[in-house]
């Protein structure tokens, strides 16, 4: 018995739709779970929210909390002119934790195991922090890579460390999601491998195939818990980067 | 599995580390980028302002229901105080009714008893003055008695009427000593 831990991540062509120039653009099970992805946030936040109850129901009560959680993260970050941005982070928030948390059910899809997702969210999250600061502070922006207070002997060091933390920002914000997704998912499968290996081997076998179980259960545990906090981890960090573009003086 | 129609320009799943696969790249980015902006209008256009209106109205709710009740509250606090007052001056006025009533039968009272006083005063001073008249009246008669019996004693012993003038300022003479 062969089992691939890397097959789950294999994308899937269900059905081209056209070509761009040499690229071929397809619906595949990728596009599948993105829709799924914004159907059940869509639910969530929109579909309980239409009675509008004052007394909250379970569900509303849920959406409420995620809402006031998100917002108060943003706004401690940086301030109520952050709110402008509390659409894109909420949404950035809710993409990649609902992502996370469908990616788990068993033979689902992880979107965010996919390198080129989780780049193109943090490389817009970048060029959002560049444009906007550039847009609203002009060259003045760039004071943000000159730290208060640090002698001017070693200033142009400061300065290029702080270029060049700011640069590679992007591969560190998408390499952490798409790291842990891609782990944790390993991890999960490779058990699951050791369970069916180790429980081919008859009755012994059988009792053998516990400990990858059990450690199936806990590690699927930890990935719930990661999945969340590695969606909170990229808002979070969205949020300082954008306190960046906002108050670029710190 | 792939359509054939996929396998035609390059053998896409032969491509080593599925994530790495760069000819998937630009249908993930498509899909992307359709249902990120598709959920951002979402969120942006109907969730969240929704939600937030929902907390607006209910946080409206409880600051209007709160001011409602303090000013019940201090409404309450006021007809309190109103009911203490009227209460309080409705005591007085009872007091000052009972201390009227009060002073006016003591007034009565003394009036009547000095009235009863004098009366009897005065019946005592008649009594006392017929007491004192009968008195002298009696006083009087002795004196006539005794010049009446001086005289008949003085007749017997000297065998002779006295002149009664005579007898009559001498017993006055001695009822006086």
């Amino acid at each position: 018995m062969h089992i691939d831990p890397i097959e789950q991540f294999q994308i899937k062509n269900f059905l081209p739709m056209m070509s761009v120039g040499s690229h071929q653009i397809a619906f595949n099970n990728a596009a599948l779970y993105m829709l799924i992805i914004v159907a059940a946030v869509s639910v969530l936040f929109i579909g309980v929210t239409t009675s509008r109850a004052l007394v909250p129901g379970r569900m509303q009560s849920l959406a409420e909390m995620t809402y006031e959680f998100v917002a108060h993260t943003l706004r401690s970050q940086t301030g109520a002119e952050g709110m402008k941005f509390f659409p894109f982070v909420f949404t950035l928030f809710m993409f990649i934790l609902f992502a996370n948390l469908i990616g788990l059910i068993p033979y689902s899809f992880e979107v965010m195991a996919q390198l080129v997702v989780t780049a193109s969210l943090a490389l817009l999250v970048f060029f959002i922090v560049v444009g906007y600061g550039l847009w609203k502070h002009g060259l003045r922006w760039f004071k943000v890579f000159v730290p208060k207070g640090v002698p001017i002997f070693v200033l142009p060091m400061i300065v290029l460390i702080e270029v060049v933390s700011f640069l590679t920002r992007p591969v560190s914000h998408s390499v952490r999601l798409f790291g842990n997704m891609l782990a944790g998912h390993i991890a999960l499968q490779v058990f699951a491998a050791f369970v069916l290996m180790i429980g081919g081997y008859g009755i012994l076998g059988w009792f053998g195939a516990v400990m990858p179980f059990i450690m199936i259960i806990l590690t699927y545990a930890l990935e719930l818990l990661v999945a969340a906090v590695q969606a909170y981890v990229f808002a979070i960090l969205t949020c300082i980067y954008l306190n960046d573009a906002i108050h670029p003086g710190h | 599995m792939a359509t054939t129609a996929t396998t035609s320009t390059a053998p896409p799943e032969q491509g080593g580390f599925p994530p790495f696969q760069s000819q998937n790249f630009p249908s993930q980015l498509f899909w992307l980028a359709l249902t990120f902006v598709l959920l951002y209008v979402l969120m942006a256009k109907v969730a969240l302002p929704r939600i937030g209106a929902i907390l607006t109205e209910r946080g409206k709710h409880i600051a209007d229901d709160l001011e409602a009740a303090q000013r019940f509250k201090e409404r309450s606090e006021a007809a309190q105080a109103s009911y203490q007052e009227a209460l309080a001056a409705a005591r007085g006025r009872a007091q000052a009714i009972a201390g009227a009533e009060r002073e006016r039968q003591a007034a009565a009272a003394t009036k009547m008893q000095k009235r009863l006083e004098a009366e009897l005063r005065e019946r005592l001073a008649a009594a006392e003055q017929s007491i004192g008249e009968t008195r002298a009246k009696a006083m009087g008669n002795v004196g006539a008695i005794a010049t009446d019996a001086a005289c008949a004693i003085l007749e017997r012993l000297v065998g002779k009427t006295p002149p009664t003038q005579q007898v009559a300022a001498t017993v006055a003479d001695v009822i006086k000593r």
